[in-house]
């Protein structure tokens, strides 16, 4: 069936199997390769882009279901290379990447989180990034660059005075859970 | 993974929905936000020979306050289960809870409805509803029926719900300020509950006890009988049939059950 969408600004329509992921649909319809897939099963991320400005797993969306909808990925997100969007430029400043291939999903997803809580605390980036894996281990960088990207200085907000309680007091889960204290 | 191939319809009313259901019965599976049905799928271990979107009925997305109860729109995205106003002075046990499902991707698709529909014992969702005391509305054109919540899980994956027919509405009693507190044990972040207890207004939901989200019967009789707090918690995991799994025998879920009641209770309590 027929689907459209715009994609990073660009009018898009295929003629498409109903069973076409999302995924698949930017990289082999449209030939965007910075969406990853890693798990295919909507646990790692990778395949994170935004729908309509809110981040969505493009392993777990049919392309039918964004029909008409505004879609955004990497390939959009900044103006130039030389030209870098906010939270691109921070993952580059503070070293947010070491293999990359966490990577794009990583900064839609920080996107995203950054329109819903623009000054995160870093509990709320790591909370906010939980359906982000990076294998790199490169966690604690990540953490940084979005904070840094939100405006706010990464050593003034790690381990610094910002609220490390939950948003929600009654709500426990995952004891081992890093509270966002700091190491 | 591909699902096998299927037919599409996304139909503009509530209405047009049903009436492809009650054509097209258990050849048909809807689709909301996805976020159950579609993993289940790209596995193969369903293959609907037609999908029947209804991610986009606007008479499905809503929160409204009615007398005595809250409404939710079965199609209402956790997301705004958790961020909304209204949810959160109402019945905060649900936005709290809708906001521990997954990660905030899963929550801008996942729904209310689809998540209690796809009846899974490992769900938050249900047993928030089932600590509430809510009601699950269901709708055909044969007409419409509502089901307690209590009465509504018959098994793993499989509820009172019938082929034709629809969840259009949760309503859950308006708690307000009454105690409550929502205990998920998970070995990692953005994991299932291994068990996972809500407490509200002296009512207990119990996520993974059993094939169907239960409440603990014992403590909620011992505690309406005046018992103190620890002698209730030790009655959680009574009359439950916990599995074992890579996770957890079903002693350690009894365990579990018992340490997080008494935990959701205290802090229930505000103790």
């Amino acid at each position: 069936m027929k689907v459209r969408m715009t994609v990073n600004g660009d009018d898009t329509s295929a003629d498409v199997e109903p069973r076409l992921l999302l995924a698949h649909y930017l990289r082999d319809t449209l030939g965007l390769k910075a969406t990853n897939v890693g798990c295919d099963t909507t646990s790692c991320g990778a395949c994170t882009v935004l729908v309509d400005g809110e981040s969505v797993k493009s392993c777990t969306m049919l392309a039918v279901q964004a029909d008409d909808a505004t879609v955004q990925t990497m390939e959009g997100l900044s103006a130039s290379p030389e030209d870098l969007h906010p939270v691109a430029e921070a993952f580059r400043t503070e070293h947010g990447l070491q293999c990359g291939f966490c990577t794009p999903g990583m900064v839609m997803a920080a996107v995203s989180l950054l329109r819903e809580t623009p000054r995160p605390t870093e509990r709320e980036v790591r909370e906010g990034l939980e359906g982000n894996l990076c294998r790199c281990t490169g966690y604690h960088n990540i953490v940084r660059a979005v904070l840094a990207a939100s405006g706010q200085d990464p050593d003034a907000v790690i381990g610094g005075g910002h609220a490390t309680e939950a948003p929600s007091g009654g709500v426990e889960v995952a004891p081992g859970f890093s509270t966002g204290s700091g190491a | 993974m591909i699902p096998v191939g299927f037919a599409y319809e996304r139909p503009d009313t509530l209405d047009g929905a049903l009436a492809l259901l009650a054509e097209h019965g258990e050849d048909a599976t809807v689709l909301a936000g996805g976020h159950s049905i579609l993993p289940v799928m790209k596995l193969r271990l369903a293959a609907p020979e037609l999908v029947i979107d209804i991610g986009r009925l606007a008479e499905l997305d809503h929160v409204r306050v009615d007398g005595d109860e809250l409404v939710v729109g079965a199609g209402t995205r956790h997301r705004t289960v958790e961020s909304s106003e209204v949810v959160q002075a109402e019945a905060p046990l649900l936005a709290a809870v809708a906001r521990t499902v997954g990660d905030p991707q899963i929550r801008h698709r996942g729904t209310l409805g689809g998540s209690l529909a796809h009846a899974d014992p490992a769900s938050d969702l249900p047993a928030a509803v089932l600590a509430l005391g809510g009601t699950v509305v269901l709708r055909s054109p044969r007409g419409e029926r509502s089901v307690p919540i209590t009465e509504f899980y018959t098994g793993v994956f499989s509820s009172v719900k019938e082929p034709d027919e629809l969840i259009t509405e949760v309503r859950v009693p308006r708690t307000g300020t009454a105690g409550w507190a929502y205990e998920k044990f998970t070995r990692r972040a953005n994991d299932w509950a291994i068990v996972a207890v809500a407490v509200v207004d002296g009512r207990v939901g119990l996520v993974n006890m059993g094939p169907t989200p239960l409440r603990a019967a014992a403590t909620e009789a011992a505690l309406a009988d005046g018992a103190p707090i620890a002698d209730a918690a030790a009655l959680a995991a009574e009359g439950t049939e916990p599995t074992a799994d890579l996770t957890a025998t079903a002693d350690y879920r009894r365990h579990l059950a018992r340490v997080l009641t008494r935990r959701a209770l205290t802090t229930a309590a505000g103790a």
